[in-house]
């Protein structure tokens, strides 16, 4: 396997004697589209204003390309950032603002002037050149720190959280965009977010980050399918809890609805009679269809969301309440509230998860 | 005409009233200098004095000096303490509003004291000394006005992410303030040296007693010697004083729009 491009080895920080960063290791390649993904004070924005050399670790390395970069000033780093705020210059145009870096590497007008122009043809704003910050909208912004981010041709870029300022359309959109551009110019990324839809659909790997520490890190594909936490599991995408009881631990048995069924992810620590909680995507739950599904639920409809190309219906199972997501059929209507269903779930596609 | 509409104007009249016919008496006094009929001759008088040209012009310098020395202190002061240490905040706010607390006249004893002739540094012993202990009290003087305004245009503009995005496109602390923060805060600076210079054109007690012959200085000299003459003054000065807040004004309009969010 290749060196890593950059590697966080044992990273450690705290701030007022509350520790935020829980000694991480990650190892990104070269190249590649990276998310660091968690809720709120999960520690993600620290980790990625340690690698930009805003925050100090209080012990732990950051290797780039085999150095050690933790000593040096940001502006030593040759890292381009994009922040939540734009943080565009707003006493310079966008052309100003593209070539600043430019600028202050000493590099002469004429080649910076293409520089900015090619930047500019690069995010889609030739012609924007002589407008202000206050002209332009948030997307327009955003592009604009883009290319000055860009512009001076970084070893790696940071984004923090970009998007969270736009309104949904435009941030679809944009951060198609910034992976577009990211492929074109094969510049590795770390990218923070909250918003774990943005992550899966646009990484190479996900960091998913809980309380300053890592819960797994791996494709958006096996974050989502093989979570390897409970926390990761819930944090990302919708879950369903099923309560069963270990019918026979040996044979990887348990009984649920009245029935007993076979799941193979089921531990081997388990006891027989133990109560257990089965855990599956919404997805993975279907209105029966029991020749495929070898859990079969009978229930009642307790609440429709018809949220256009996908129904998400809420089951209500007794003891237990499942959600399923369904394609919507336009020969055929959602069943009505209170309608008694059958819902059908393979076993194969249930995770039994520990903490 | 609502009720309280109508008493917001009285008030406002009144309080109008209370600024405005002092200064209209001034004024209609400074224009009577001959028995017979109006005119401007108080001003020409002035205008043509050696005396008041040495003055006006030697108050201009040291109030330029005032604002490039006193800007060069609080706008990196005032950005190190809203970036770095604002735990800071209340000790300097507190600093900066001494000069409102001490009387003028402690203060130029306190320097007289610390800085004549035989003091180990006696700035007092050359006219070139006493300018420029004339400077840093004029700058002390502003500190209260300088610093709020400052401190005033920092908070609108987001000072760190600013900084940061700086930083990182390659950017020492030294161009960040020139190249970034200044630029956005220029309109609050130019308030700081514009009330800095209105400060320094109206001051006596302190060029009096460290014997500099400052505008504040002539115009005490011709009041006590003369009767329409000091009317006059009192008028060019007020213009003074109002055209620098009228530039205030009209600066504002130039300043860097603060980009949109949404």
């Amino acid at each position: 396997m290749a060196e890593e491009f950059l590697r966080i080895d044992k990273l450690v920080k705290s701030f007022g004697g509350i520790p935020v960063v829980k000694g991480v290791d990650l190892g990104f390649n070269k190249g590649e589209f990276v998310s660091l993904l968690g809720p709120s004070g999960c520690g993600k924005t620290t980790i990625l204003r340690m690698i930009a050399g805003f925050e100090r670790p209080d012990s732990g390395r950051i290797v780039v390309e085999g150095n050690d970069i933790a000593h040096l000033q940001p502006n030593q780093r040759k890292i381009g950032m994009v922040f939540q705020a734009y943080a565009l210059f707003p006493n310079m145009n966008v052309a100003e603002n593209v070539g600043f870096g430019l600028k202050i590497a000493g590099m002469p007008r004429p080649q910076r002037e293409a520089r900015v122009e090619e930047m500019l043809k690069l995010i889609g704003l030739s012609g924007y050149d002589k407008r202000f910050p206050f002209e332009l909208s948030g997307g327009q912004q955003q592009r604009v720190a883009l290319a000055r981010a860009l512009a001076p041709s970084p070893r790696m870029l940071l984004l923090d959280e970009p998007l969270s300022a736009l309104d949904a359309k435009i941030r679809v959109s944009l951060r198609e965009q910034i992976r577009e551009i990211q492929r074109e110019l094969g510049i590795t990324t770390v990218f923070v977010t909250h918003d774990q839809e943005e992550a899966l659909s646009i990484s190479d790997r996900i960091v998913v980050l809980n309380a300053g520490s890592v819960e797994q890190f791996g494709q958006p594909f096996e974050i989502y399918n093989r979570p390897q936490t409970k926390f990761v599991a819930t944090f990302v995408g919708q879950l369903n809890t099923l309560n069963a009881t270990v019918a026979n631990a040996g044979q990887k048995t348990v009984t649920v609805g009245g029935a007993t069924v076979t799941i193979p992810s089921l531990p081997a620590t388990l006891r027989d009679g133990e109560a257990v909680a089965l855990t599956m995507r919404p997805e993975a739950v279907s209105l029966a269809d029991g020749a495929t599904r070898d859990i079969v639920l009978d229930g009642k409809v307790a609440e429709v969301h018809f949220l256009g190309s996908v129904i998400r219906l809420k089951v209500d199972l007794g003891d237990n309440a499942i959600s399923l997501d369904t394609f919507n059929d336009q020969r055929t209507p959602p069943p009505p509230h209170g309608a008694p269903v059958r819902i059908g779930i393979a076993s194969s596609d249930v995770l039994v998860l520990g903490n | 005409m609502k009720q309280g509409k109508l008493w917001s104007w009285v008030i406002f009249i009144l309080g109008a009233l209370y600024f405005l016919v002092p200064l209209y008496a001034t004024f209609d006094f400074s224009l009577h200098i001959r028995r017979d009929h109006l005119s401007f001759d108080a001003y020409a008088n002035v205008l043509n004095d050696p005396r008041f040209q040495a003055a006006f012009s030697y108050s201009l310098i040291i109030g330029a000096a005032a604002i490039v020395v006193g800007l060069l202190l609080v706008v990196p002061a005032a950005y190190y303490v809203r970036l770095r240490a604002p735990h800071l905040r209340p000790i300097i706010e507190f600093i900066t509003l001494l000069p409102l607390i001490i009387p003028a006249i402690i203060l130029v004893f306190g320097y007289i004291r610390m800085y004549n002739t035989s003091s180990l540094i006696p700035l007092l012993g050359t006219n070139f000394g006493s300018d420029v202990l004339l400077t840093l009290a004029y700058v002390a003087l502003a500190l209260p006005y300088m610093y709020r305004a400052v401190d005033t245009g920092l908070r609108t503009i987001d000072v760190q992410t600013l900084t940061e995005a700086a930083n990182i496109l390659g950017a020492n602390q030294a161009t960040i303030i020139a190249r970034v923060i200044f630029p956005n805060i220029i309109v609050a600076v130019l308030s700081g040296a514009f009330l800095t210079l209105a400060i320094v054109i109206g001051e006596f007690t302190i060029a009096s007693l460290l014997n500099r012959q400052v505008f504040g200085v002539y115009m005490q000299n011709v009041g006590a010697n003369r009767a329409y003459e000091p009317s006059a003054l009192a008028v060019i000065s007020f213009v003074i004083t109002w055209g620098a807040m009228g530039m205030i004004q009209l600066l504002a309009r130039f300043a860097p729009k603060t980009a949109r969010l949404d």
